[in-house]
Order: C-alpha cells, then sequence, then structure tokens
C-alpha cells in the first residue's frame, strides 16, 4: 500500500527515551506539584512489570475475571459480503465489553500495590469509566470519574453502570463537556489528591509514564492475536483511534514486520473539510495537549479546538504520542471515517455477523467495508474493540429522526 | 525594564525588609479595553511587579475562576497579538516589570524563540509556563537567555529537597512556591504546606522565592511574609474583575489591604 510521506521508515521503541519520548513525541508537559508522582510512579511500573508476582496477578485477573483471551473470530459473512478475509479480535467480549479493562486492572493493580486509596478517572463514551469503576470495585478503591456532561447525556447507560459500581460520576461543564475537558479535570484532581490518589488515565495518552504503561498493559491484545492467528499471516491491521490505547495495543506487537500494514481509523466526524471532526493525526498539527507533545487540533495560537465525532471516544482533539510517532516514521498510517459512514459500519456488521460494535470500533469496520476493493484477496484484522449496548439510543434515536 | 528591574525589586525588598506583592489578572479582564487600566490601578496600590496571564483554552493549573477569565476573554477577541500587547501596555503605563504567564502549548506554537523575543519587546522581565517543569524547561530557557528575560521555575510541596536543589541549580529569576497542593483558586484555609516549602527553599538557596496557588487574603499572605521575597494572588483579585460592578476599584482596595500587610504598613 502507500509509502508514509515522509518516506522514512522507523523501528518500534521498546520503551520511550529518557525524558518520556517516542521520537520527538511525548515528554512531561505537567505541573510541578505533579512531577514527583509521575517519575514515582515510572519507577513503580518499571519495577513491577519486572516482577512476575505482579505481572502473574495481571494475567491471572485478565484470564479469570476479565474472560481472557479474547477469541480471533473469522468474520465470515462479512467477508463474503464485502469479498475480503477479515478476521475480528473480540474486544467487545471482555468484562464490561470493551478493551478498557485490561488497562484499568493493571493501574489498580499498581494502585494497590503502591498504598494509594482512591482512584480517579476521566471517560469519554463512558467504557474507561466502567472499567475503572469496576476495578476499583474488584480492589476495594475510592472511585470518582469525570465525565462530559455532554458525554453523561449520550452515554447513559454507562453513566448508571458506573454508579451501580460504586463510582461519583462528576458532571464536566467545561469547555465542550466533552473528554477533553474531563481529562483537564480529572489532572485538576490529581494536583490536589496525588498523595492519595491515582489517576487511571484511559488512553496512552497524557504525560510520560501514562503512554508507555498503558501501551503495556493494552499490547496483550496483539500478543494473544498474534498467538492465535497460529502463523496465519495477516497483510492488515486496522483499529480506531481516539487517543489511541486499542489500536497500539494491538498495533504493537506487529509494527515493523514484514508485510503487514497497520492502519488506524481517525474520526472524521461529518467530513474533515467541514472542519468538524476528531482527525488529529490527519488534519491536526503538533503540539502540546495533556502533558505531552504530539499531533493535535488547534489553531494558529495554539488554543486547542474542539474535536466532534457521533463516537464520545473518539471526541477527543488529540492522539496518544506513540500514534505520532508511528505515523512520521511510517510504522503506521492513519485514514479517517465519517459519522455516517461508522453508522454504516455499525449496520453492516450487525447485519452479517449478529454482532453490534461500539459506534467508535464501527470506524474500523466501515474503514474496511469502504476500501474493500484495494484490499481484495487480502487477509485484514480488525480490533473490535467494544461492543455496541451503550450507544443504542442514540442509534435508535437517529432512526427516528429518519 | 526587563529583567534588571526585576532582579533589582528582589534585591530592594531585601534590603527593606518587606515582602513584594505581585498581583496577577487575566488579560482582558475586567474587559479587553480596561485590562491595563487596571494594572494601573494595582500599580497605584502599591503592587510591586505583575503577572499578565495569556488566556488558554485549557489551563489545567487553573481553577473554575481563571477557567472563566480564560474563556472569556477568548469569546470577547483576546488573541496572543492581543496578550502581548496589554503586556507591553502594562510595562509602560506602570513602570514596573511584569511577567507573561501562559501554558506550553501557545508558548510552542509561536515558537519558544519568538515568545521569549515577543516578551522582551514588550519590555517583560520573564516568562512564568504553568505546565513546564525543569525537565522541559532547556528549550525555553535558552530562549529567554537569548532575549534577555528570565525564566520561573516551580517549587510545589511534593518537591522533595533533592529536586529543589536541582531547581535552584538552574539559577531561575525566581522560584515559584506553589503554596498549596491544587490548581489555582481561592481557599478558606491554609494548610502547614506553604511555610514548610519555604523553609526548606531558603534550606538549600538564595534564589528570591515567591509564592501564589491558594493565597487569596491579607490574613494568608500575612502568615507568609517573613518567610518569602514576595506573594502572587491571582484568583481572589480575577473573580472581582469576573462579578464586581466597579470591578477596578474593588481589585485596587483588596491590592492595598494585601501590600499593607506585605509591607507592615497600616492600611489608610
Amino acid at each position: 500500500m502507500n509509502p508514509p510521506a515522509s518516506g522514512r521508515t522507523g523501528s518500534r521503541l521498546e520503551r520511550p527515551d529518557q525524558q518520556g519520548r517516542f521520537g520527538e513525541y511525548g515528554g512531561m508537559f505537567a505541573p510541578e506539584t505533579l512531577m514527583p508522582a509521575l517519575w514515582q510512579l515510572a519507577d513503580d511500573f518499571a519495577e513491577a512489570w519486572g516482577d512476575s508476582g505482579f505481572v502473574g496477578r495481571f494475567h491471572e485477573l485478565l484470564e479469570k475475571y476479565t474472560g481472557r483471551p479474547t477469541p480471533l473470530h473469522a468474520a465470515d459473512h462479512l467477508s463474503e459480503e464485502i469479498g475480503t478475509r477479515v478476521l475480528l479480535k473480540r474486544e467487545d467480549l471482555a468484562h464490561t465489553g470493551a478493551h478498557k479493562i485490561n488497562n484499568a486492572i493493571g493501574q489498580a493493580l499498581l494502585a494497590k500495590r503502591t498504598d494509594k486509596t482512591r482512584l480517579i478517572a476521566e471517560t469519554g463514551a463512558g467504557q474507561h469509566g466502567v472499567a475503572t469503576a469496576t476495578a476499583a470495585a474488584y480492589t476495594g478503591l475510592e472511585c470518582v470519574v469525570y465525565m462530559g456532561e455532554k458525554d453523561i447525556e449520550r452515554q447513559a447507560l454507562n453513566v448508571s453502570r458506573m454508579k451501580m459500581l460504586g463510582a461519583e460520576v462528576v458532571p464536566v461543564t467545561s469547555g465542550a463537556a466533552t473528554l477533553k475537558d474531563a481529562v483537564n479535570e480529572a489532572m485538576r484532581d490529581w494536583v490536589r489528591t496525588v498523595e492519595t490518589t491515582h489517576y487511571i488515565i484511559g488512553s496512552v495518552v497524557g504525560p510520560h509514564p501514562f503512554p508507555w504503561m498503558v501501551r503495556e498493559f493494552q499490547k496483550v491484545i496483539g500478543e494473544e492475536s498474534v498467538r492465535q492467528l497460529q502463523g496465519e499471516p495477516v497483510d492488515v491491521v486496522v483499529a480506531c483511534v481516539g487517543g489511541g490505547s486499542n489500536a497500539i495495543g494491538m498495533f504493537y506487537p506487529f509494527a515493523g514486520r514484514e508485510g503487514v500494514e497497520l492502519v488506524g481509523v481517525e474520526a472524521a466526524g461529518h467530513g474533515i473539510e467541514t472542519g468538524r471532526h476528531g482527525a488529529s493525526i490527519g488534519a491536526g498539527s503538533p503540539g502540546i495537549l495533556h502533558g505531552a507533545r504530539t499531533y493535535m487540533l488547534q489553531d494558529a495560537e495554539g488554543q486547542v479546538l474542539e474535536a466532534h465525532s457521533i463516537s464520545a471516544g473518539l471526541d477527543y482533539p488529540g492522539v496518544g504520542p506513540e500514534h505520532a510517532y508511528f505515523a512520521d516514521t511510517g510504522l503506521a498510517r492513519y485514514v479517517s471515517i465519517t459519522d455516517d459512514e461508522a453508522l454504516e459500519g455499525v449496520d453492516l456488521l450487525s447485519r452479517t455477523e449478529g454482532v453490534i460494535p461500539a459506534l467508535e470500533s464501527a470506524h474500523a469496520v466501515a474503514w474496511v467495508a469502504k476500501e474493500a476493493d484495494l484490499l481484495r484477496d487480502k487477509t485484514v484484522l480488525i480490533n473490535l474493540s467494544g461492543r455496541g449496548d451503550k450507544d443504542m439510543d442514540m442509534i435508535t434515536a437517529r432512526w427516528d429522526r429518519v | 525594564m526587563g529583567l534588571p528591574a526585576l532582579d533589582s525589586l528582589f534585591g530592594q525588598v531585601r534590603t527593606e525588609g518587606r515582602t513584594a506583592f505581585l498581583p496577577f489578572m487575566t488579560a482582558g479582564l475586567p474587559d479587553p479595553l480596561q485590562t491595563v487600566e487596571c494594572f494601573e490601578a494595582m500599580a497605584e496600590a502599591g503592587a510591586d511587579a505583575f503577572e499578565v496571564g495569556f488566556p488558554y483554552s485549557d489551563p489545567l493549573m487553573d481553577g473554575p475562576t481563571i477557567q472563566l477569565a480564560s474563556a472569556r476573554a477568548l469569546s470577547q477577541g483576546m488573541t496572543l497579538e492581543g496578550s502581548f500587547k496589554i503586556l507591553g501596555e502594562v510595562v509602560s503605563a506602570t513602570g514596573r516589570p511584569a511577567l507573561a504567564m501562559s501554558y506550553a502549548n501557545p508558548m510552542f506554537r509561536l515558537g519558544a524563540d519568538r515568545f521569549a523575543g515577543r516578551a522582551a519587546e514588550a519590555g517583560a522581565s520573564g516568562l512564568i509556563i504553568a505546565d513546564l517543569p525543569l525537565e522541559e524547561s532547556r528549550p525555553v530557557a535558552e530562549a529567554c537567555d537569548r532575549a534577555g528575560i528570565g525564566l520561573v521555575l516551580f517549587a510545589a510541596p511534593t518537591t522533595d529537597d533533592q529536586r529543589l536543589a536541582r531547581i535552584a541549580s538552574h539559577d531561575p529569576v525566581f522560584i515559584y512556591g506553589v503554596a498549596e497542593l491544587g490548581v489555582t483558586g481561592e481557599r478558606a484555609s491554609q494548610s502547614d504546606h506553604p511555610r514548610t516549602l519555604a523553609t526548606r527553599i531558603r534550606a538549600v538557596t538564595s534564589v528570591p522565592l515567591v509564592m501564589g496557588v491558594g493565597i487569596s487574603t491579607p490574613d494568608q499572605a500575612a502568615t507568609l511574609a517573613a518567610d518569602v521575597d514576595g506573594v502572587i494572588v491571582g484568583s481572589a483579585l480575577v473573580r472581582r474583575a469576573l462579578e464586581s460592578p466597579d470591578p477596578i476599584a474593588e481589585i485596587a482596595g483588596a491590592v492595598r489591604e494585601l501590600v499593607a500587610v506585605l509591607s507592615g504598613r497600616e492600611v489608610t
């Protein structure tokens, strides 16, 4: 397929450098109050991740509690319909309904190990909030989830789930009242409570060590896929990208492999040309958002622009710094899918496979369907990052309008 | 003006045995046409130097008051260009040192050299970048050096002594002591953090120490006066700029009370 625009190719980095950078992206643009905690967290995580007891406990919980490994499902009916062999990594079948639980369990175990008593999180679609509330309930930690007011409206089911699990859901009204603002508010909480609280950031975003740590907890998705393929070659690996945790978790074990193309699907919203989208790599520029240098949506003076996507989880004006590195080095390429195309993706997968995908994951499905001609005779692996129950109200509301 | 004016202010307050007062106000408050007048009134009320807040869409070190001020200023059309212009007018109208307070993204978007250069042209003494810790400060410190202005570095209650020493060794124009945990905003009570931090900083360096975050009342300022070279108050003044029917007079009144306790003078 297309070579990277830059013509450069790089290799994946096992760890970011001493400054927490993936190439020129990442870093630690955080208030001083948080800096000692961030360094401590980097040390604590490195130590825990090298401890077979901790890693064993993490994998034991993923297996016994969250139901891993998730299946690799050959989507034969979809394949037949679009003329391309499609495999689905079924993260929608993980406990709580999305890949988010992998990271939430990992970080909650780390918080417990480091004697924190309280967990905070931001959430967009609510999946990470539910995952964190679940991990908090399981580990017996207090839990507060920040969620944009607009997202509280469009993801009501997940709000109820978080409350059922004992979490406090704090509405965020600042800015666009979506995911970006929820991250701001969670960071502000953490600046105040850092001595007792661990912030479970939900994606591969934020200051070092979060992008690295979250990728390490999520790379189980790609590692399992490699094993489940049992040597069968895949040509293209596709995942949706908001902050990008499901994508990096899937991509990382494949990155740099001969003959495998990695494709990240961003939200084109109403269309890139309308300016109402969430395509930070496709239509953004490098800047500093939520503590890391990365691609983001901003104006000429560096004010952060509001993203737009029908999918709350992709409604974010930035992307994890490792994706910025993957994009620049050609390790992956990034495309986008509109709201309407994503809805068609939901319909297509539901109809052909009996699987209702989350609106986020539907972006990946929709891209494969859209590019089926280009992908003909190839084997495509889609990370189906979450299930669509949470989106049903919004989808049926659209039916009513039509 | 510029850096020497701020350096000499710290020399002067130490000689005089008093504490400098450095109020913060968001560029564009109380409204874009009154900002300079507001700074002039604060100067007349005895403020020694100023922080001019450049409004930013995502100020994650700021509490609700300064968030609202930033959002309002931006919605009323305040720009980066406008912020630099106000900074220059504040310096020339008051004849006192001023610093630009911003965040890393707008600063790097313009470019560290251009940002520092524009601040220097405006007569500013230095930059305060809320999300620029020591680890990321080098390119900005170098840009400030080239422009002949200073870069402020932070120390927080969570900063340990070893890190304090490292911060001090970079010889910032002053250390911004973050008095309380959390973001900017008024607090009903004061913890032990500010005095403990001041003592710890004094033990490792003679770099000027200015404290802010969570200091809003004359009483809170008074308990710190002996331990620091300067005090910053932001949210308490910005709140008046947002809410008061006669903001400039009220802000000047609040500044006068704060200056009185910091200089040991009676309120007149």
